[in-house]
């Protein structure tokens, strides 16, 4: 079914097909619709936008940079981690930059070099760990800490429905139902004022949609794809989802429509479940160390002794 | 009454392959790829076996659906939606 006599640019699931500029206003509209449905922002915020230099992030920092202009209350920033991954972070932060330059944002970028003393492609030749385990504890962590310094009130991240759909069922299959609690377009159980409430504005945009939608506005030309992440455990879920997606199409929305049914039943259930503070860096943590404290420290004894051997 | 002519699969159009051009951006590679006539861009990812959830498609610059007709010597470019880590 055709929207208009336009040439369509792409299907859904349901087997709609939109027009370019049809496709752009039920895209922005679902944004906006998500933001208001689950209370996403308020009135007044000073919003930090997480950003890579990717198709999601600056799908979602052109909307919300939209949105901001129409509600001045609503200030927003942006937050790079230059996590140091040659020939594909350096490359995606140019075009981050670019991008805040000629939209006029404030770009704050923080790297692994300065804040844990090297970049992560060096953290792997001493470490034997998985480069998306460790990766994501060290941003996660850099992303809420200088959140707080920046004094913001909340920080979206560019995560679309394909990012939430692979959780949910990596978590299932780990069976890790305390992970999915958290999950949901706002991350967390419970507020915590040591936790910048995270939040997911793209959370029920396709990554295909999403894709486009950055295409079709010239946002970005190609889509790199992080070396590292064929290694992941994640990579393998998306491909089995990407499969059935394609066999049964709305598979993806079915997963996390239900999920929704039953995320407040989650977030009740572990919401009393108590919060430690790192004993070394103050931050929010599970037990007495921080994950990200005890890669660090995993980290320095690694250098020594790699050290050691170079002396040897 | 006239007929209405539909054509069938033993016509001669069916049986004249054609070439088209791709480049598919996640291999960096540009490929020539042979296809039946009146093939659909459906009909060039299955060939390719890309699942076309993981790509946009774009024919002179242009974003085109599965359904978009091809025609010898078409440039279609393919774009991995697969980004990120």
């Amino acid at each position: 079914m055709k929207c208009c006599i336009e040439k369509p640019i792409i299907e859904l699931p349901a087997g709609e097909k939109l027009c370019k500029k049809h496709f752009i206003n039920y895209f922005e509209d679902k944004v906006f619709k998500t933001i208001t449905k689950f209370g996403l922002i308020e009135k007044q915020e000073n919003l930090g936008v997480a950003i890579s230099g990717g198709k999601d992030s600056l799908t979602l920092l052109y909307i919300l940079n939209k949105l901001s202009k129409r509600n001045p209350k609503i200030k927003i920033e942006a937050i790079a981690i230059d996590e140091g991954i040659k020939n594909y972070r350096d490359e995606s932060l140019i075009t981050a930059k670019e991008f805040c330059n000629k939209h006029n944002i404030k770009l704050n970028i923080y790297s692994f070099k300065e804040e844990f003393g090297m970049p992560l492609d060096n953290m792997l030749k001493i470490l034997d760990v998985k480069p998306c385990t460790i990766c994501g504890i060290f941003r996660r962590y850099l992303l809420n800490k200088k959140s707080k310094e920046l004094r913001l009130t909340k920080l979206a991240t560019g995560h679309n429905l394909d990012d939430e759909c692979q959780s949910i069922m990596m978590n299932q299959f780990k069976n890790n139902i305390q992970a999915s609690a958290r999950l949901g377009p706002k991350v967390g159980v419970k507020i915590n004022k040591n936790f910048v409430q995270r939040i997911k504005p793209l959370y029920l945009c396709m990554e295909k949609e999403v894709a486009t939608y950055a295409f079709v506005n010239n946002l970005l030309d190609e889509f790199a794809e992080c070396p590292n992440v064929s290694k992941s455990y994640r990579a393998q879920v998306r491909d089995m989802m990407n499969g059935f997606e394609q066999k049964f199409p709305g598979t993806k929305y079915s997963i996390v429509n239900s999920f929704l049914h039953v995320l407040p039943g989650l977030k009740q259930r572990f919401k009393d479940e108590a919060v430690n503070y790192c004993m070394n860096c103050g931050e929010p943590a599970s037990r007495d160390k921080c994950n990200a404290c005890k890669f660090a420290d995993k980290l320095n004894k690694a250098k020594d002794k790699a050290l050691v051997k170079i002396k040897q | 009454m006239i007929k209405q002519y539909k054509p069938l699969k033993t016509d001669i159009c069916f049986f004249i392959p054609m070439e088209i051009h791709v480049y598919y951006d996640r291999e960096n590679k540009e490929k020539t790829i042979e296809l039946a006539g009146n093939s659909l861009v459906k009909n060039l990812l299955d060939k390719m076996k890309i699942n076309p959830v993981t790509v946009i498609v774009s024919k002179d610059d242009t974003v085109v659906t599965e359904d978009e007709k091809l025609n010898d010597k078409d440039n279609i470019r393919l774009i991995s939606v697969i980004s990120g880590g």
